[in-house]
């Protein structure tokens, strides 16, 4: 025996808005399609920017890419805000619950002085350039012009901005909730010499205008060498420092650097493939920025995990963009 | 690490987990990360004064927001699975729903591409955060908005290309360019029209309405949605009121700036609300209020307070608001009477109030209803019911600024068309009011660019040269079909088929999709 509830049913006059249905026909869509494409305006703007008066709003020259339609760039992941925010409430769920057990039983200020001074040299300044993520990625956000491409970095911006918080909590527990322990963290930052190479890039890339560019430097190649080598490689090098239960404080962003490796490199394949100036102009990017992110991060490397670890991460990077396309130079691996 | 100094109170926390990420550039000059912060003429002296309105770390703002989503979202999939469009008031009730997809929720997407910008433009890291999460709040209210009217779409005409047409169609260019402006502009002007003027003076006046109107009529997709954002909203009320008050305090210098942004933005947004009035008192088959009622509470006596505790700034209430209080017996009619004339040219239907609708609207404008607008009504009224249902081909005069057809009447004689104009570079422009005529005249290099859809229809810009091509093509409306006269329209007929009237069997739509 079924139950079977009676339900009237209306027959729709049509099953979803024009603009999907032309792009993917009159059938039934997804909520990530009916949220993500079309939604931006694209034509008959009112007034020129007073602060870039020669293009206009929403004007796809912003970047030197081009695209015969942006929204070709889309996102594996199927995020609009929603399932965005469902996804990242989960993740910090399990956080929440490793920094409070980390909290409970005092497992960072058990760590002998020299580790926890460690960790304050060499981990907690990386909340400096997650600040820098996020701008750079709320700029994206508000400069490129297809939703699918847009919300990515809007998502980017506040997951950066999120793990920067991360990392901050981590020095406060070490300093008890008193800021103290940031101060100190903040002075590597700023004058401690390992650091001086990846703040001058950093800020480099703030004064970036062209978006994709922007994109590509941060999000692919400094993110690409970046989070494998901190969340990965020194993760495991504190471990060897005695200091392995860190790793529970920093599992968010190993999961989360595996999950952005989807739709960045999706993005890059498709931009890359559009056309051989797309290609030419990303290739010419990535030949000037690769080796200075490296260099950016060589001081880092050689006072944690040795020189030989990021040779590697830079041949696995030099791996994946080739999948795109691209070559990458330099690599000693 | 033991530490001598004392666990930081919520506050000092809050800004450690944002603002101190934040660093003083050595490597780059301050000026070449952030070109775009002083050229509105705004002296920004210390951006540690800033207050953070609200303090919502990512975590907490992932967690409290995922919440929600999940609530809202089983109610989406009940209610289309329960066909909840059939419990409303009226199919009438639809057409406040058009107005809203097409006017409202293409500049909440606008507003999140406006936030995302200003929050990477301020060097202040607290500013930026917040600006930051009103754009990503701003980016969900979009989409959102298509999610809960996405069944709507399935089941009524009109609603099925909202965006496309928000960049084209004539009356739409009213709220595009509102938020055009605002965008185009500085950032610091940008957040006093949008956070200060839109957000915190004029919410309850424009999102809220929609919302209540649609609680009033059954819509149980649109009121959860309205309830949902009501925290987001809250925040970015929040948001602007400090806005205002920071810039506020900074410098002196900054007063006759904000006080001239002040009364540009009201003037603006007053003329952007002139299509909420007429939803609220023409197409709500069970009304809220009326449009005079919610500006004497909303504005009158709330916006009254709020002024009142800006004098000791040095701000004064907006210029020309006598004007606009004076208006609140007059536009919703005047609005109406507009649409319902060229309502072959709109995403939706209109139609003339029935006879308990006109006796409501006499008892709310006691004092110009019946004077002013009831002859007119019941003149076409009674011209429709002689098969000669009244539509207006000749296309309106736009105001420069607001864009709006020059239908407003003068202040002491609602006889007379209020018109300006001014000469500019040999060219003659022409607005709707002194206080669109100041607008202009503050910045005229602006507002020659405005792209006015008549105008664009006359250049041949539009697709053809007459207004049904235009219509059909360029705007992507189905005439007879998506517009024009409700009464005996296929949505008219297929709400009589709902409610049993006729069996829906026999008089089945043909699929009208466009």
């Amino acid at each position: 025996m079924s139950v079977e509830i009676k339900t009237t049913s209306v027959e729709p006059i049509r099953n979803t808005y024009s603009a999907i249905a032309r792009r993917f026909g009159d059938k039934p869509a997804t909520r990530y399609q009916e949220a993500s494409f079309d939604l931006a305006a694209t034509t008959n703007f009112h007034y020129r920017p007073l602060w870039d008066p020669k293009r206009t709003l929403n004007d796809p020259t912003r970047t030197a890419l081009r695209m015969e339609d942006w929204y070709a760039v889309t996102d594996p992941r199927q995020f609009f805000y929603g399932a965005y925010v469902g996804n990242r409430a989960k993740m910090q769920e399990a956080a929440e619950s490793s920094f409070a057990f980390c909290d409970k039983r005092n497992l960072l200020t058990r760590l002998p002085e020299e580790t926890q001074k460690q960790l304050l040299r060499l981990l907690v300044p990386f909340r400096h350039v997650a600040l820098g993520a996020n701008m750079n990625n709320s700029k994206i956000a508000g400069d490129s012009t297809a939703t699918t491409v847009s919300q990515m970095h809007m998502f980017a911006a506040t997951d950066h901005l999120g793990m920067g918080q991360y990392l901050s909590r981590i020095a406060l527990l070490l300093d008890g909730s008193t800021g103290t322990a940031l101060d100190e963290s903040k002075t590597y930052w700023m004058d401690d010499e390992l650091w001086q190479p990846l703040r001058k890039l950093v800020e480099g890339i703030l004064v970036v205008d062209d978006w994709f560019e922007i994109t590509l430097v941060q999000n692919v190649l400094l993110d690409g060498l970046m989070y494998p080598l901190v969340y990965d490689r020194m993760d495991a090098w504190f471990g060897e420092q005695g200091a392995e239960d860190i790793s529970m404080l920093t599992e968010f962003q190993r999961d989360w650097y595996k999950e952005s490796l989807r739709w960045t490199n999706a993005m890059i394949k498709t931009v890359v493939a559009e056309s051989g100036r797309n290609r030419e102009q990303v290739q010419s990017w990535v030949k000037n920025w690769e080796p200075m992110v490296y260099e950016a991060l060589k001081p880092i490397a050689q006072a944690t995990t040795g020189l030989d670890a990021l040779d590697e991460l830079r041949a696995e990077l030099s791996v994946r963009l080739k999948k795109a396309g691209l070559e990458s130079t330099g690599v000693q691996a | 690490m033991a530490s001598k100094n004392k666990k930081l109170n919520l506050k000092d926390k809050y800004q450690y987990l944002t603002r101190d990420m934040a660093w003083e550039p050595t490597y780059e000059k301050h000026e070449d990360i952030y070109p775009d912060e002083s050229f509105e003429g705004i002296k920004i002296l210390n951006w540690d004064q800033w207050e953070d309105p609200f303090r919502l770390t990512m975590d907490t703002y992932w967690k409290y927001q995922a919440e929600k989503e999940k609530k809202l979202y089983a109610i989406f999939d009940a209610f289309a699975q329960n066909n909840g469009q059939q419990n409303i008031t009226d199919a009438r009730y639809v057409n406040a729903l058009k107005l809203f997809l097409s006017g409202i929720s293409p500049v909440e997407y606008a507003a999140y591409q406006g936030y995302a910008r200003v929050g990477r433009q301020f060097s202040g890291a607290g500013a930026r955060v917040a600006c930051q999460m009103q754009a990503i709040d701003e980016l969900r209210h979009a989409q959102t908005q298509q999610h809960a009217m996405s069944h709507y779409n399935k089941h009524f005409n009109g609603l099925h290309d909202a965006s496309y047409q928000h960049d084209r169609v004539w009356f739409l260019s009213v709220p595009k360019s509102f938020f055009d402006d605002a965008r185009s502009a500085g950032p610091f002007e940008f957040l006093t029209a949008i956070s200060f003027s839109f957000e915190y003076v004029l919410t309850n006046l424009l999102f809220v309405p929609f919302m209540s109107g649609a609680a009033y009529n059954g819509d149980m997709a649109t009121v959860t949605f309205g309830f949902s954002a009501q925290s987001d909203e809250a925040r970015h009320m929040t948001l602007g009121l400090e806005v205002i008050k920071f810039i506020l305090e900074q410098h002196e210098d900054n007063v006759p700036i904000i006080q001239k942004w002040v009364d540009k933005w009201f003037w603006r947004g007053f003329r952007l609300l002139s299509l909420v009035g007429m939803m609220m008192d023409y197409m709500l088959p069970n009304k809220v209020m009326s449009w005079a009622e919610a500006w004497e509470m909303y504005y009158e006596q709330s916006g009254g307070a709020l002024f009142k505790d800006l004098e000791r700034y040095g701000i004064r209430p907006p210029k020309y608001q006598d004007v606009a209080n004076a208006a609140k017996n007059h536009s919703s009619h005047q609005t109406w009477a507009t649409f319902y004339q060229y309502s072959q040219a709109t995403n939706f239907h209109t139609w003339m109030p029935q006879e308990d609708e006109m006796a409501w609207l006499s008892e709310k404008y006691p004092e110009t209803f019946d004077k002013y607008y009831r002859d007119r009504f019941e003149h076409w009224d009674k011209e429709q019911k002689k098969g000669n249902r009244f539509y207006n081909n000749t296309l309106p005069q736009l105001c420069q600024v607001c864009q709006i057809p020059n239908i407003m009447t003068e202040k002491d004689d609602p006889t007379v068309f209020s018109h300006r104009q001014v000469k500019h570079e040999g060219e003659r422009y022409h607005f709707c009011s002194d206080g669109c005529c100041d607008i202009f005249k503050n910045e005229p290099e602006k507002y020659i660019q405005a792209w006015l859809p008549v105008h664009q229809i006359y250049q041949g810009n539009c697709g053809g040269a007459d207004v049904a091509t235009v219509v059909e093509k360029y705007y992507h409306i189905v005439p007879g079909v998506d517009n024009m006269e409700y009464l005996g329209s296929p949505d008219h007929q297929r709400w009589l088929d709902i409610k049993g009237l006729k069996p829906l069997s026999t008089s089945r739509q043909k699929k009208t999709a466009a």
